[in-house]
């Protein structure tokens, strides 16, 4: 397909780039033939720091006989490949087959490492130092960018050096998650329970974790909890990994435990999004992810 | 416009190069040649395969981007000392021109030795210089096509070798040789030895003087770098003019010592008349100066009509030159007499003067270097997090590169703010030979201690075998995100 809008820019490009040429052409077969006979010896009449003369040499032939060479080149390379227009050239290479070919070969000689991996359990995967290697440069490529060079995550992101999991930490399930993603989503409580419903909810659910708190606020909250939140959080608020509702009676907080992040987060909810890879990277290589995740913590 | 029936057939502004057939000559300078010749040929041939600890010495190992000279191990890290080297390289250069003019083009230069060495394999197989000669212009008979045959054979070893010698300084030679003898090398290693040796068979076999004429910047520009007390090889007209033939039986011809015998013309490989004075061809390389000398003791004139000088001493000699005052004040103004000391001149003194400099500095650079180099690449999305003590945690990257040729084993410290220290993880970075390993730590810091949204802190990888053996490299920790600093408080009204 023709990158321009019309035809006429293809024969503009071929015209001046022949013509170009042609011009070459007709210019050394002008400087090359017979002149008067100039004597060798002959000075042209320049002359710098007061000696230093040139003389009258002609230029060696096999000089010119590079010239129609580079023209020869020139044309052979302008029909062997694409820079006439839209002409594609007598080979059809382009710049899309060559990198399909290039990644082609690379996965050649990856697929064969991928396959047998594949075929093994994630726990062994995970104590093969090889595996551990290619799973740590894979993490730094597609994960660290939010879990971090360490895996010890950010604020909405999660640690997974710690043994707390939203989703569970089995091998199995890790695999599940990276494959597929993950949508976390704790609905705005703000309309619902109004401003002082939130204060309470937010006391208790500190309460939980042992965090300071005001005792009678906690126990009205407490209320408010077992009505809204428990459904999903559990009537203890260790959480639900089904859902990936978080365990609210551990020091891990993935949006911040300060009593203004729990009022943020149920005021306005919270939406976490763990991309799925399955697409983008295959399943061998989310296989290799998998065990060098799950050995992050073990 | 010229026209185009010109009667002396016409020229053009191009014309075919004539071959040059020179003649062979013995002499102090022709053996000084070819000592230069075994001794640079010796070096390049050789060096490939000098052995060190089981390693080759000299191994410029692109692949690994390792260079590898005589134990010691250079990284693209190490680009100065190649840069430093280089303004050695042209500094000397310039020393050598200035003193003594072309003395690099005349005894070192790759072109000139193998065009040496490939006119010596030429005369082996066909003869001297009238004999190549008239084998050119005769016909083709079995004998032109034998002796042509064995040239081009004896040069095509040659000018294999020295390609396979060549990409032997960029992978291992003792398994170069056997793979290419099973026809097993890479290609690209393939391609280089081939490219390096059609090259060699091209510049030295058939290019030769045209080289030096049309494809070295170097010839072009080495006029700069001369001056009136540059030596460099020079016929004398004074002695010489006027020249011609003359017979033996009278010494009363009124000739200068000048026999005309073209002798000078003969051995010259780029095919210059010495005695038109100096030439953007001249190579500087004495041939002439043996020849001419040779021809004088025959005729019992004093040797020296062609020779090493300078341009000031050559005036000198001349009975032209009036002299100098007796305060030594020049009288003739054309020169500034009475000539300086050929080695204490402003402009050799400041090219020795740098040339100094920047081998001391290339030196100390050298001696003071430590094999090991750390890059901190801060985590760019996990600016900060909280850790469940309350501190402050950012994340570092941390690549060590081990550029000395044993494993080690590496200790990793941070400083810079009080307080801060290492978190949780591993910190201590085992890192083998030549190579070099990553390593994610985190940073702690408390609130309290800091000032600032971003603090310097500094890194630093030190080797648990060597404490000399560290490196450290500064970076930010940050602590932004709406915090209250005790320097912007006091900032707010």
């Amino acid at each position: 397909m023709s990158p321009f809008t019309s035809g006429f820019w293809n024969i503009w490009i071929t015209a001046l780039t022949l013509g170009g040429i042609v011009f070459c052409l007709f210019l050394l077969r002008m400087m090359s033939r017979r002149l008067p006979a100039l004597d060798p010896n002959s000075a042209t009449g320049h002359v710098w720091d007061g000696d230093l003369q040139e003389l009258n040499h002609p230029l060696p032939r096999w000089w010119l006989i590079m010239f129609y060479l580079s023209i020869a080149f020139g044309l052979g390379y302008l029909s062997l490949f694409p820079g006439l227009g839209d002409w594609e050239g007598l080979l059809h290479w382009t710049s899309r087959g060559q990198y399909a070919s290039e990644q082609a070969a690379a996965e050649a000689t990856l697929n064969p490492v991928l396959q047998k991996y594949a075929a093994m359990d994630l726990l062994q995967v995970a104590q093969d130092p090889v595996a551990h290697e290619m799973g740590q440069r894979l993490f730094l490529n597609h994960c660290a960018q939010c879990h971090g060079s360490d895996g010890g995550g950010q604020r909405g992101f999660p640690n997974l050096r710690d043994q707390d999991w939203l989703y569970g930490g089995d091998p199995v399930v890790i695999e599940q998650t990276i494959l597929n993603g993950r949508q976390g989503q704790m609905p705005a409580w703000g309309n619902v329970l109004g401003a002082q419903g939130v204060h309470e909810v937010v006391n208790y659910v500190r309460s939980l974790s042992g965090a300071a708190h005001d005792a009678t606020l906690a126990a009205a909250g407490k209320t408010r909890f077992d009505m809204l939140c428990a459904a999903c959080h559990g009537p203890e608020g260790k959480g639900n990994q089904a859902i990936g509702a978080p365990n609210l009676t551990d020091k891990t907080w993935l949006y911040g435990g300060s009593e203004q992040d729990i009022t943020q987060t149920v005021t306005f909810g919270r939406h976490g999004q763990m991309p799925a890879h399955k697409e983008r990277l295959g399943a061998g290589k989310v296989h290799l992810l998998a065990a060098y995740v799950y050995g992050l913590s073990h | 416009m010229a026209s185009a029936t010109d009667p002396a057939g016409g020229g053009s502004l191009y014309a075919a190069a004539p071959t040059i057939y020179a003649r062979a000559v013995q002499g102090y300078y022709a053996r000084l040649r070819w000592l230069m010749v075994l001794i640079t040929q010796g070096v390049f041939y050789g060096t490939p395969w000098l052995v060190m600890d089981g390693h080759q010495a000299v191994l410029f190992d692109i692949a690994s981007r390792r260079f590898q000279l005589f134990g010691l191990a250079l990284w693209p890290q190490d680009f100065i000392l190649l840069t430093g080297l280089l303004v050695a390289c042209a500094l000397s250069l310039f020393l050598f021109t200035a003193v003594a003019g072309r003395l690099w083009c005349g005894f070192a230069c790759p072109q000139t030795v193998y065009t040496s060495l490939f006119m010596w394999l030429e005369q082996i197989t066909e003869g001297s210089w009238t004999a190549r000669r008239k084998l050119d212009a005769g016909h083709w008979n079995l004998n032109k096509w034998a002796r042509k045959s064995a040239k081009h054979a004896l040069w095509g070893m040659l000018a294999l070798w020295t390609g396979i010698s060549f990409v032997g300084y960029f992978t291992p030679i003792r398994n170069l040789v056997p793979s290419l003898l099973a026809r097993q090398a890479g290609g690209w290693e393939t391609f280089w030895v081939l490219f390096y040796g059609f090259a060699t068979y091209g510049n030295a076999g058939w290019m030769r003087e045209q080289v030096c004429k049309y494809m070295c910047p170097y010839a072009r520009f080495q006029g700069v770098m001369m001056d009136a007390d540059t030596m460099t090889v020079s016929y004398d007209p004074v002695r010489g003019e006027p020249r011609g033939g003359r017979s033996r039986q009278s010494s009363d011809h009124g000739l200068g010592d000048c026999i005309d015998c073209h002798l000078c013309v003969q051995v010259c490989p780029t095919g210059i008349d010495i005695r038109q004075g100096l030439q953007i061809e001249c190579l500087n390389c004495g041939l002439c100066v043996d020849a001419c000398n040779s021809m004088m003791r025959r005729q019992g004139s004093p040797t020296g009509l062609i020779r090493y000088t300078s341009e000031r001493l050559l005036a000198r000699a001349a009975p032209s030159c009036p002299g100098c005052a007796s305060n030594g004040a020049p009288v003739c103004g054309t020169v500034a007499c009475p000539a300086p000391h050929p080695l204490l001149r402003r402009r050799v003194l400041l090219y020795t003067g740098l040339l100094l400099v920047v081998v001391s500095a290339l030196g100390g650079v050298l001696l003071t270097r430590v094999p090991v180099r750390l890059d901190v690449m801060r985590d760019r999305a996990v600016m900060e997090r909280d850790t469940p003590d309350g501190s402050l945690e950012n994340v570092y990257r941390l690549q060590v590169l081990n550029m000395s040729h044993h494993a080690r084993q590496f200790e990793v410290h941070v400083s810079g703010v009080p307080g801060v220290r290492l978190g949780s993880g591993v910190h201590r970075l085992a890192v083998p030979a030549l190579s070099s390993a990553q390593l994610a730590v985190d940073v702690d810091a408390d609130l309290d201690a800091l000032t600032q949204s971003r603090s310097l802190i500094v890194l630093s990888v030190q080797a648990t075998d060597d404490a000399r053996v560290q490196a450290y490299s500064k970076t930010q920790f940050f602590a932004g995100l709406g915090r209250q600093f005790s320097s912007t408080r006091s900032h707010s009204p």
